[in-house]
């Protein structure tokens, strides 16, 4: 009696600990739980966290996350607008606001994710191939900074004046793509640009593009180093004239001054006697012109040789005395 | 479930409650003592949990947040009806973007492979591409919202912050991030993923952005190092131009002084001797005003005196006498000639 009295015991124990699992669920804080009786949903969905009731064995208590849930976008090919080839990479964040519309429509998440593919992928694919590339690239009209260096090398499609950017253009996609969640109990919270990438094509095509951007920086820093160098060459070969016309300016009028004085004074000196001047600068030059390649042809007239033929010759002559 | 560990024991004990029939009689008493000493092992273990210094544990009641704590020892209600979550609040995390940190240490390793390259290549603001590297360093602010805002938070902090900078790069050029705007680019990077993290309420608060390497694609580079090139030339073009500027301008200005200086030196010589001359000359007419006949007469013969030795031939003829001119010595003006240079 014992043996068998154990064993109904021990059936019991476990009878009522099955019952009770199944009478008591809990809803964690990251949880929301819809009850079905049959796989009808009872009643309003169940968000507060903590220890609930329900009927046990035949209703089930099916649990939903609460979070923000993720989705994240396989990168897509599409042709922007002006005809750009680019990868554009998505992600979303979104909630299950209804359970029960969630639960009805689309039973668990695999159902949401790929009706979220649908959607999402679908609208951005619409809103990218409206805009040019240049609206999803930039958020704003900024000018760059140190733009001087490239601006008259950039292309033209890049200077275009941007209407919406990228902000504008997630918003687009998250509002059309927000349009038909709630019919599926599902609030959109984000839409962001993850990646956008050139497709491998059209990606050689912007680093040749970049090359020859680059080379012609280069070259014209070059030449604007060549026309620098040869103004600062100017500049030297202007002053060097101004020095030199300047110093032989001055060394002139100096010398010239010094000229004028010493003209003056021989002037206000040989003035008292011009005669006498005369006749010194005359000797003078006689001393300085005469010399061994000289002929000298004398006249015995000549005062020196007035004696030579007769010692009673009168002084010399008066010619000399007339000048 | 919650009593989970409960069933697992009573399940062996019975087993083990066998064995013991057949040996023990009677020993049922010892059953029950040896469940109650184990449920009572479980409630001890299942009641203490210890928090970290750099945690704060959050506690949950049958799921339902009720309670933070701080580091310590603590106590909780056992077999499963509160549970605890630890998060490191005060730990400062960091995210990588473009490389991985294989090993940190005074010569860490780093690995990029393609899926850090998807992550740090990126269109700038004149549609060229670049490789942009960056880390995010970030705290736990708010531990309830870090756990029960999000699901896989640390993911989608990563796809934000790649938002964020791929945003702000697409407003700036190239040249921008390459050179000047670093610095702007991290600060706004940061304030985007800040501003995202407060739409998100995600508990997380941005601390720093930092941008590592940054460059253009690969086969770009060498064009890029080429305009760098070109940027030294023209510095060096310049340069030199003035250092030859440096060079010539003073020693010009130095010989143009040289030359003033000595044309001051030719006007005073000038002046100086013109006086030293006149004052001769003053002198000298003084005395022969006194005897102007003698004096005039001396001075013209002391003159030839001086003058006639130095002449090479010296011709005196009679000026009555004729035909003197053709009895000219022409062996001495052959003489003459042969001396003349």
């Amino acid at each position: 009696m014992t043996t068998r009295g154990l064993i109904i015991r021990g059936a019991l124990v476990i009878l009522v600990l099955v019952t009770l699992s199944s009478t008591f669920y809990t809803v964690s804080e990251q949880e929301q739980v819809v009850i079905t009786q049959f796989g009808e949903p009872i009643g309003q969905a169940i968000g507060s966290p903590g220890l609930h009731v329900k009927i046990p064995f035949t209703q089930d208590a099916n649990v939903f996350d609460k979070r923000w849930l993720e989705w994240n976008g396989n990168p897509n090919q599409v042709p922007t607008r002006d005809k750009k080839y680019i990868w554009v990479e998505t992600y979303a964040r979104w909630r299950i606001a209804n359970p029960l519309l969630f639960f009805q429509r689309l039973r668990d998440e695999r159902g949401a994710q790929s009706r979220l593919d649908d959607i999402i992928d679908g609208e951005t694919r619409n809103v990218i191939a409206s805009h040019n590339l240049i609206e999803i690239v930039r958020v704003s009209n900024r000018a760059f900074e140190a733009a001087e260096e490239a601006e008259d090398v950039m292309e033209a499609e890049t200077m275009r004046q941007v209407e919406l950017g990228r902000d504008k253009i997630t918003r687009l996609i998250l509002e059309r793509a927000s349009q038909v969640m709630p019919d599926y109990g599902i609030e959109l919270v984000d839409v962001q640009i993850q990646r956008i990438n050139y497709i491998e094509t059209v990606q050689a095509k912007v680093f040749d593009r970049m090359i020859s951007e680059r080379k012609r920086i280069a070259d014209r820093y070059r030449s604007e180093g060549q026309g620098k160098s040869a103004e600062i060459r100017g500049k030297k070969e202007r002053e060097l004239k101004v020095i030199e016309s300047e110093a032989y300016k001055k060394t002139q009028e100096v010398m010239g001054g010094g000229d004028a004085k010493a003209t003056a004074i021989y002037a206000e000196a040989y003035n008292h006697d011009r005669e006498l001047y005369k006749f010194l600068r005359t000797m003078e030059t006689y001393k300085s012109t005469i010399d061994k390649q000289s002929w000298l042809m004398l006249s015995t007239g000549a005062d020196v040789f007035r004696y030579l033929q007769s010692a009673n010759a009168t002084g010399p002559s008066p010619r000399a005395e007339k000048h | 479930m919650a009593n989970g560990p409960a069933d697992f024991d009573q399940e062996q004990l019975l087993r083990m409650a066998r064995d013991f029939w057949s040996r023990l009689r009677g020993g049922r008493r010892f059953i029950l003592s040896a469940v109650a000493i184990v449920i009572a092992l479980a409630a001890v273990v299942g009641s203490y949990y210890q928090v970290e210094p750099d945690e704060v544990g959050l506690v949950t009641r049958f799921g339902r947040f009720i309670r933070t704590t701080n580091p310590g020892p603590h106590g909780k209600i056992p077999f499963g009806i509160e549970q605890v979550q630890k998060v490191p609040v005060q730990r400062q995390l960091k995210q990588e973007f473009g490389f991985r940190t294989v090993h940190a240490d005074v010569d860490s390793t780093y690995r990029k492979d393609e899926k850090t390259a998807a992550e740090s290549s990126m269109l700038t603001g004149d549609l060229n591409v670049a490789t942009v590297e960056w880390i995010v360093q970030y705290k736990i602010s708010d531990p309830y919202k870090y756990l029960f805002k999000l699901r896989d938070v640390e993911q989608t902090f990563r796809l934000m912050a790649e938002a964020s900078m791929r945003t702000v790069v697409g407003d700036h050029s190239v040249t921008e991030l390459l050179t000047v705007g670093r610095e702007a680019i991290a600060a706004k990077a940061k304030e985007l993923l800040a501003e995202l993290c407060r739409r998100y309420d995600n508990g997380i608060s941005v601390q720093q952005l930092v941008l590592q390497d940054v460059d253009p694609p690969e086969s770009v580079k060498p064009s890029f190092n080429e305009v760098n090139q070109a940027i030294q030339e023209r510095e060096r073009a310049i340069n030199e131009a003035w250092a030859e500027y440096n060079q010539e301008i003073p020693r010009a200005r130095g010989l143009a002084e040289q030359k003033i200086e000595a044309s001051e030196g030719y006007a005073v010589d000038r002046v100086n001797r013109a006086k030293g001359d006149a004052g001769r000359f003053v002198a000298l007419q003084e005395e022969y005003r006194k005897a102007p006949e003698v004096t005039r007469t001396r001075i013209y013969l002391e003159t030839l005196t001086a003058v006639l030795p130095a002449a090479g031939k010296k011709l005196i003829f009679d000026e009555k006498a004729k035909g003197i001119l053709p009895l000219f010595p022409l062996t001495g003006g052959q003489d003459a000639a042969k001396e003349a240079p």
